[in-house]
């Protein structure tokens, strides 16, 4: 019997390969490899090397992603497993450069403290090789396998200070809340799976869109996988873990997860209801309706009483991940409900990613004299650091959304979305973003009034010494924030994406 | 000219932009490199400005002049439409004078904590904000230089503020950002309910007139915009935040603020709420006009009541703006082109009455009045400069306050159509007897600061002088116009005239097309005013 079946079985065929298309993929898993022997030869002479190495690999993975936009051609690979499309590319593109700068951002403080500098970028390298995996992951095996990817080395990297308790903690409870969400989300997998009997995304589309995604079976699919990625993106009730993260993680670690962690889940989303749950908005959308609102709201409430500001930018990223949530509430009303909620998703994660890192950016700096996040403790940063405090005023301005700076486009695209398909729940929760938007602006200008207006605690005015690489990773979000709001057109370009395979509309 | 009349605008925009960058690359020690360079930014910009004025054709002031129109946000069809018109000159003007005369006063009177190059950048920066404001033909490109025009502002309250300079700066903020959220929904409503795909000015004015919006959206649309620019003015009750801010605002930031800042909320009006909105502009008129007459009785009272010089003067803006206000509620292209006259008139007159106060706050460390006392006898020009401007602010006839007040108040005796007549009337003498109030105050406050002996604790003090040679050069041109204005008011009712009757006439005429004899009623009335003011030696517009 046994023998029978082996000989039906065909000899292994391996399945035609893009290589140009799996390129960055490939390049980065190169210059990973490549620290990791660094490593093992120079030891400790290696040291120097690594993070010029691996931001110069994140710099070379960015070539292909550029030719493969030039050449333009949507690509499938692996039976549609794995798309290549301008979608992807500007995510993948997203990820090199957010990588990029959380590089530089790390450079100084990785260096500074007594601790294994291989290990930390080989580990960045993976994570974000996970991320752009998940920006071409059209089949529920590839992307779960791009979160593990993104997600352990994360772990692993919000526990880098390892002997300060309040890392430890801050790895343990994301390690164990992120397995949680894992497996919530495996198991909703499990149910898709069971029903349409394929794991490719554009499948599982189509059973959801037929008869059998009326089904109880695919309700609850849907539902599991999406908590599973609310976790990810720390929308509110999954956000537990968030604050206490961030406050306890390496701050280059905090701008990390805060950008990129966040933006992969989102791309992940944005896969998932676009390509695969398209035929059940009447599942996913009150869901991440209740998940956006929610998450603004409570985001922004809890903002106000914070201390600390690395706290704060967790309770506003958990807000943030509200208002990029929030198109995906209305997006199966009509075709272009759908193509402007996507475009929306797009332009708010890119523009975010800039002004996010940029404040993560300063406060790195703020914390090389004061060593403290306290709010309380920049204080009068605008006598010893006016360039500081004036970037940070850009960047915190631009998380408000006043014009001209980056973050008011974005908000302005949400709101569109929300307004466009004209419906009351559309209506109700674009009020709801207003009013969010103004609780927030009360705290992130409270930050700026401390930076501004007090005065230093005990009149200590000594500058502050930034070191190059910081200072370039502020230079950069700085100019990418001011120009996405001066000149939108600029994100537009590249926001003005369609997914390979979207759904029956 | 042709360069001028293509990127004369944009130039004159991004100017101080470049201004500021360039200060960037120098440190903050060399203060004299910062100052020139602010400096010769602004006179820059002034030169664009004098060279605009050459060139404007002052025989078409009801077209945009210099205008330049380009894709910016293709997908919300947002353009960078820029332009220059008979209601935007005499402001733009105003702007691009006062700028650079507070940064020549500030040349040795940087406000603690001192730091030159921050002030003068964040001076800059809100140059382009006011700039821009008033060029845009665009209601997105409008919004977001009325932003730009904010941080700027809190920072110069926040930082170089006087004692409460938290609680004010914070104030300011949140009510103008409320205010400008509501402003940015009643735009956004108006896009999308116009369907015109447009946010240009015109357009959107053009598509709402031919019934693109239902009534009810139109009175709700402009309900948002009134309560958005009606705080930037600030009309009564959401002025609270004028006083807090002027009060604890460093001398160049209130005078900005006065001559500047709050211009662009009754300009809103004037060039954007009420030509797009005539239908609506005359269903809410009754409310600006009672809030203006409350606006002026409340301020005259909050003068006298008031014991600092700084906040009085504070309070006679919400009272000035007042008039402002009430003419342009009676929506007749005479109390419109009255309420402009009155912005300037205000601007020159309590921007100088602002610059006065600081220069009194210098001297003596304080600004009680009851501890002020013999200006006129301790430094007797500084008592005559602040003489001359307490008569033009109170409204004396032969200087420029007279002519923003005396016109709105006249306009108010026959308001546009559909607007009711007795109820304006009633305002009418309700703003008239604000006038008295208006010289009870000034007065008192000329005799309590200027007049009589200088107090023990001030007199034989060798601080006390007369103004410096940075406080001349900064007031002369303020003086002068002052006058000039005053005697010759035909310098700005020509201008704006025809810009006035293009933009209000023209859009509140559509909707009188069924009531045609009483729109002649009102053209006649006009003609009736033209003629009593050509007795006083005005001309007004090129007539009929």
């Amino acid at each position: 019997m046994s023998i029978d079946l082996l000989a039906q079985v065909q000899p292994f065929e391996r399945p035609a390969i893009d290589w140009h298309a799996v390129a960055p993929e490939l390049i980065l898993l190169g210059f990973g490899a490549l620290l990791t022997l660094a490593d093992a030869i120079w030891l400790e002479r290696g040291r120097r090397f690594t993070a010029p190495l691996a931001g110069i690999g994140l710099l070379a993975a960015m070539i292909p992603v550029i030719t493969l936009a030039i050449d333009g051609a949507d690509r499938t690979l692996f039976n549609g497993a794995y798309v290549v499309d301008n979608f992807a590319l500007v995510m993948k593109a997203m990820f090199l450069l957010s990588g990029y700068v959380v590089v530089l951002l790390s450079t100084n403080y990785i260096s500074e403290g007594d601790y294994w500098e291989n290990e930390y970028y080989g580990m960045l390298v993976s994570s974000i090789l996970g991320m752009i995996v998940m920006a071409s992951a059209r089949d529920l095996i590839s992307i779960f396998v791009a979160l593990e990817l993104l997600s352990i080395p994360a772990y692993l990297m919000a526990t880098w200070r390892k002997r300060d308790l309040k890392s430890n903690e801050a790895g343990l409870k994301y390690y164990l809340m992120g397995v949680f969400a894992s497996a919530v989300m495996l198991y909703g997998m499990s149910l898709l799976y069971g029903i349409s009997g394929s794991s490719i995304l554009s499948e599982i589309g189509e059973v959801v869109n037929g008869p059998d995604g009326e089904s109880t079976v695919a309700a609850m699919g849907v539902v599991f996988v999406i908590a599973g990625f609310a976790f990810k993106v720390s929308a509110v009730p999954f956000h537990t873990w968030a604050p206490d993260t961030y406050e306890g993680a390496p701050t280059p670690v905090t701008a990390f997860l805060a950008v990129a962690s966040k933006a992969a889940g989102f791309v992940a989303l944005v896969q998932l209801v676009f390509v695969g749950f398209w035929g059940r908005d009447d599942i996913y959308e009150p869901l991440m309706w209740a998940l956006a609102a929610a998450s603004m709201t409570i985001g922004n409430l809890i903002a106000l009483r914070q201390t600390n500001i690395v706290r704060m930018m967790a309770y506003s990223g958990i807000a943030s991940a509200g208002y990029i949530m929030a198109p995906l509430a209305v997006a199966g009303e009509s075709a272009t409900a759908a193509d402007e909620s996507l475009r929306a998703v797009v332009t708010y994660l890119v523009i975010y990613a800039a002004m996010n890192l940029g404040v993560f950016g300063v406060i790195l700096a703020m914390a090389r004299k004061t060593r403290s996040a306290e709010i309380s403790s920049f204080a009068g940063a605008f006598h010893y650091a006016p360039g500081l405090t004036v970037a940070m005023t850009i960047f915190l301005m631009a998380l408000a959304g006043i014009p001209p700076l980056g973050g008011w486009w974005a908000k302005f695209v949400v709101f569109r979305a929300l307004v466009v398909p004209g419906t009351i729940s559309g209506y109700v929760l674009a009020a709801v973003a207003a009013v969010n938007s103004v609780i927030a602006i009360y705290y992130y200008l409270s930050v700026l009034r401390t930076m501004w207006a007090d005065d230093a605690p005990d009149g200590d005015v000594t500058p502050i010494r930034i070191p190059a690489s910081l200072a370039a990773a502020m230079a950069l979000t700085a100019f990418a924030t001011l120009a996405f709001g001066v000149w939108p057109p600029l994100v537009d370009t590249v926001s003005d994406v369609t997914l390979l395979v979207s759904g029956g509309s | 000219m042709d360069f001028f009349r293509d990127w004369g605008l944009t130039l004159l925009i991004f100017a101080p932009l470049i201004g500021a960058a360039v200060m960037m690359a120098f440190p903050k020690t060399d203060e004299s490199i910062h100052k020139v360079l602010a400096l010769g930014t602004t006179l820059v910009t002034a030169v664009i400005g004098v060279v605009l004025l050459i060139d404007f054709d002052y025989d078409r002031a009801d077209e945009m002049q210099w205008a330049v129109e380009r894709n910016w946000i293709d997908i919300i069809r947002a353009e960078y439409a820029v332009g220059i018109d008979g209601m935007s000159l005499p402001l733009l003007i105003l702007t691009l004078l006062v700028v650079p005369l507070v940064i020549i006063y500030s040349w040795n009177h940087f406000p603690h904590p001192h730091n030159p190059k921050a002030f003068l950048m964040l001076i800059l920066v809100l140059h382009t904000g006011m700039i821009g404001s008033f060029v845009a033909r665009d209601l997105v490109l409008f919004f977001v230089f009325f932003e730009v025009v904010l941080l700027p502002m809190f920072f110069m309250i926040a930082v170089w503020g006087g004692e409460d300079r938290k609680y004010a700066s914070l104030k300011f903020f949140l009510y103008t950002l409320f205010g400008s959220a509501l402003m940015l929904v009643s735009f956004l409503a108006l896009f999308f309910l116009a369907g015109a795909e447009t946010f240009s000015i015109v357009g959107l004015s053009d598509a709402v007139a031919e019934g693109g919006v239902s009534r009810n959206a139109q009175i709700w649309i402009f309900g948002g915009m009134l309560l958005g620019f009606g705080i930037k003015v600030p009309m009564f009750p959401f002025h609270t935040w004028l006083p807090d801010a002027h009060t604890q605002a460093p001398t160049q930031g209130s005078v900005i603020l006065a001559a500047v800042l709050l211009k662009l909320g009754t300009y809103g009006f004037v060039r954007i709420a009420i030509p797009i909105l005539p239908e609506a502009a005359v269903v809410w008129s009754p409310v600006i006009g009672a809030l203006a007459c409350i606006g002026i009785i409340y301020g005259a009272l909050g003068c006298l009541a008031q014991t600092d010089m700084k906040r009085l003067i504070a309070f006679s803006s919400v009272a000035h703006m007042g008039y402002v206000m009430l003419g342009i509620a009676t929506l007749t292209d005479w109390g419109i082109n009255a309420a402009i006259f009155g912005m300037v008139a205000h601007g020159l007159i309590t921007g100088m009455l602002f610059f006065v106060a600081g220069s009194v706050k210098e001297r003596y460390h304080t600004l009680e009045i009851s501890r002020l006392g013999g200006l006129l006898v301790s430094a007797p020009r500084m008592g005559w400069i602040l003489g001359f401007i307490s008569m033009a602010s109170l409204g004396l006839p032969g200087l420029a306050g007279f002519w923003g007040e005396f016109p709105a108040i006249l306009a108010a005796y026959n308001p546009a159509n559909g607007v009711p007549v007795g109820l304006f009337r009633f305002y009418m003498v309700v703003a008239a007897l604000g006038t008295v109030l208006a010289a009870g105050y000034l007065l008192w406050l000329l005799q309590r600061t200027a007049m009589g002996e200088p107090s023990e604790e001030f007199a034989n003090n060798p601080e006390i002088t007369d103004p410096n040679r940075e406080e001349w050069i900064a007031w002369t041109p303020l003086l002068v116009l002052i006058l000039v204005f005053g005697l010759v008011p035909g310098l700005i009712f020509n201008i704006t005239d025809p810009a006035v009757e293009a933009n209000i006439s023209d859009c509140l005429s559509t909707d009188v097309g069924d009531d045609k004899a009483s729109f002649d009623v009102g053209t006649c009335e006009r003609d009736g005013i033209d003629a009593a003011l050509a007795d006083l030696g005005v001309a007004i517009g090129d007539g009929e």
